[in-house]
């Protein structure tokens, strides 16, 4: 490789990491101030579905392969979180990290069995072994069955940290939440996130240079169990408690739609589409049922007229809108 | 955990198991015909056969269109609108990664399920039984109704003539060649996308076919589409996606395994099938039918 090429290319990580750094704090400015704006629990609530769909576009942007069961991993840590400030007295942080340690266990044992199979199958097997998790959550004694695992306390954070009111809860799970997408964002900009991108863009070659890809999958695929399930875990902080809701399967579609409509692959996507979403949830909810018919048939525009999501088309529409009045203003 | 069951249980459980396979069969081999042709795995698929059970209820409560029409009738609306759907929507995803299909039929099924909610809440319809099969057989050591025993022999009769049709027909060989190669099937001046079109149009029907058949046994509800595709889809990764034999065995086969399961352990109905689909994906990658996406 020549010296030139390495310059632009350590250039090109530079300019990436300034965006990147610049967007965070436009980004973080507007976190901080936003619950002076906007509902708290609705911003909290965002929050943790725009990790919970960060985490899923680890698999599904970076390595293509689609996940159709996370809602087993966010929800199996919501209980777990649940159970362990509950009754173990955990502190809120230790709660979440043993919610994210749970779901990546369980990320582990479902990895292994699915990436034996790719594409559909994958997406498939996923669901399945997802609703296996949620009749041993119907079934369980520790859950609650259909009333759920209620009256989750808020401890103080770290022991000294009182986060009793939304309005303190918000910072407290805007710092859980930033800290882990940062940490997907070096993830994916890392080496091993490299070779995952190798792998999504051509498996058999990434063999031939020695990665052991099933290898890699597992890896992936237990770092993207392990933050949905810190997002489940900050979700019972918010809400105080965990329910069958969390682990239905309808809820594994949630990511699948925010990181499409957000635009896959990219590093803030995700979380677009997870506030997009969301607000049209909770600013909707007198619809009622209208609510989902107005969601899929969204989603389903999307999938058909708009597949790189809103961040994928943007520029594009940009340029075609700048395109055509500069045509106007030449006339 | 029950481990004293009498002999008795033991037949009641296949015999319910039997039943239930009829249904697992006729739709995971909807889906494989249409994965097979399509590529794509039809979400939808429990969405249609709810719409075909609501069909067939519609034509009996509005207008007094009994069983045995409506046997027609509602596989015939569902493979229309199975029709309709593949000509504006799917065939602008033919040429990308399936995934696609997957996830627009996926927002389909959130919006048809939703439509019904609204209009009949969650609460079951009931659907009688049709005269001519209601009663049942003693058999001295079982009591079987008589129409789950038409819902076996129903099932079994459209899988193998489905399967006969697509092995022992002209136009089940031009499908089976286009499934090896559209193109050079195209050149012998066959209509490829007409045949696509009808194969979805066939998936769908049968969708809508078995949920007729479903009507009288369990209540017309239009949850009873997502509930039931869970199962689908474990047979389907057990058989082997696009294998009709597969379908068809593995249906039943599960079916009998969620029923023994369920006898000897009431709670863990669907637990068998997982742990079954499991077992299967360890020892034999390819499902059970060996090689991935063709009818055979």
């Amino acid at each position: 490789m020549s010296v030139a090429s390495f310059d632009s290319m350590s250039a090109e990580l530079r300019q990436r990491r300034t965006r990147f750094w610049a967007m965070s704090a436009i980004g973080l400015v507007l976190a901080l101030i936003a619950p002076q704006l906007l509902y708290s629990v609705f911003l909290m609530m965002a929050l943790c579905f725009a990790l919970f769909a960060s985490s899923f576009n680890l698999l599904f942007g970076y390595l293509g392969l689609l996940s159709f069961g996370h809602a087993a991993f966010f929800g199996g840590a919501a209980y777990a979180t649940g159970w362990a400030i509950r009754d173990w007295g955990f502190t809120p942080e230790l709660g979440i990290l043993f919610g994210g340690m749970v779901a990546g266990a369980m990320g582990l044992a479902v990895g292994v069995l699915a990436v034996r199979r790719t594409g559909i199958y994958f997406a498939m097997i996923t669901f399945a072994l997802a609703e296996f998790v949620y009749f041993l959550a119907n079934q369980l004694p520790f859950t609650g069955g259909e009333n759920g695992l209620t009256d989750v306390p808020r401890r103080a954070a770290l022991g000294f940290i009182d986060i009793g009111t939304s309005g303190r809860l918000y910072y407290f799970i805007l710092a859980v939440i930033a800290l882990s997408i940062w940490a997907l964002w070096r993830i994916v900009h890392s080496p091993f996130g490299n070779v995952l991108k190798a792998i999504h863009q051509n498996e058999p070659r990434a063999i031939s240079l020695g990665y052991d890809v099933q290898k890699y999958k597992i890896v992936a695929f237990v770092l993207s169990a392990f933050f949905s399930g810190i997002a489940g875990g900050a979700k019972v902080l918010v809400f105080q408690f965990a329910a069958l809701a969390d682990v239905h399967w309808s809820n594994s579609g949630e990511p699948v739609m925010m990181t499409l409509m957000g635009g896959m692959g990219t590093t803030l996507g995700p979380s677009i589409g997870a506030f997009f979403v969301t607000a049209l949830q909770f600013y909707l909810a007198e619809l009622g049922e209208w609510v989902t018919i107005i969601y899929g048939g969204i989603f389903m525009i999307f999938v058909l007229a708009l597949r790189r999501g809103v961040l994928g088309e943007a520029p594009d529409m940009i340029r075609k809108l700048r395109r055509l009045f500069t045509k106007r203003a030449a006339r | 955990m029950d481990w004293n069951l009498t002999w008795e249980a033991v037949a009641q459980a296949i015999m319910l198991g039997l039943m239930n396979g009829a249904f697992y069969a006729l739709l995971s081999l909807g889906l494989s015909i249409t994965f097979g042709i399509l590529d794509i795995v039809n979400f939808a698929h429990g969405a249609m056969y709810m719409m075909g059970a609501f069909v067939g209820w519609m034509l009996l409560s509005y207008f007094g269109i009994g069983f045995w029409p409506a046997l027609i009738l509602a596989p015939l609306a569902i493979g229309l609108f199975g029709i309709l759907i593949e000509r504006t929507m799917l065939v602008r995803l033919y040429g990308l990664h399936h995934i696609y299909g997957l996830l627009l039929t996926f927002g389909m099924a959130r919006v048809i399920e939703g439509l019904f909610r609204i209009r009949f809440s969650v609460s079951g319809q009931r659907y009688p039984v049709p005269d001519l099969l209601k009663g049942g057989l003693d058999l001295g050591f079982i009591y079987m109704p008589i129409y789950r025993v038409w819902v076996i022999v129903a099932s079994l009769a459209i899988c193998f003539g489905i399967w006969f049709a697509i092995n022992g027909t002209r136009l089940g060989s031009y499908l089976r060649a286009s499934i090896e190669n559209a193109s050079l099937v195209r050149a012998f001046g066959i209509n490829v996308p007409r045949l696509v079109t009808l194969t979805f149009g066939l998936g769908a029907g049968l969708a809508g076919l078995t949920g007729v058949l479903a009507a009288p046994i369990f209540s017309v509800s239009p949850l009873m589409g997502s509930s039931i595709i869970v199962v689908v889809f474990a047979v389907v990764v057990i058989g082997g996606l696009g294998s009709i034999m597969g379908s068809i065995l593995g249906g039943f086969a599960l079916g009998i395994v969620e029923a023994l399961t369920q006898a000897f352990y009431s709670q863990a109905s669907h637990v068998g099938i997982f742990i079954a689909m499991g077992i299967v994906l360890l020892i034999k990658q390819g499902g059970l039918s060996g090689s991935t996406a063709r009818v055979t």
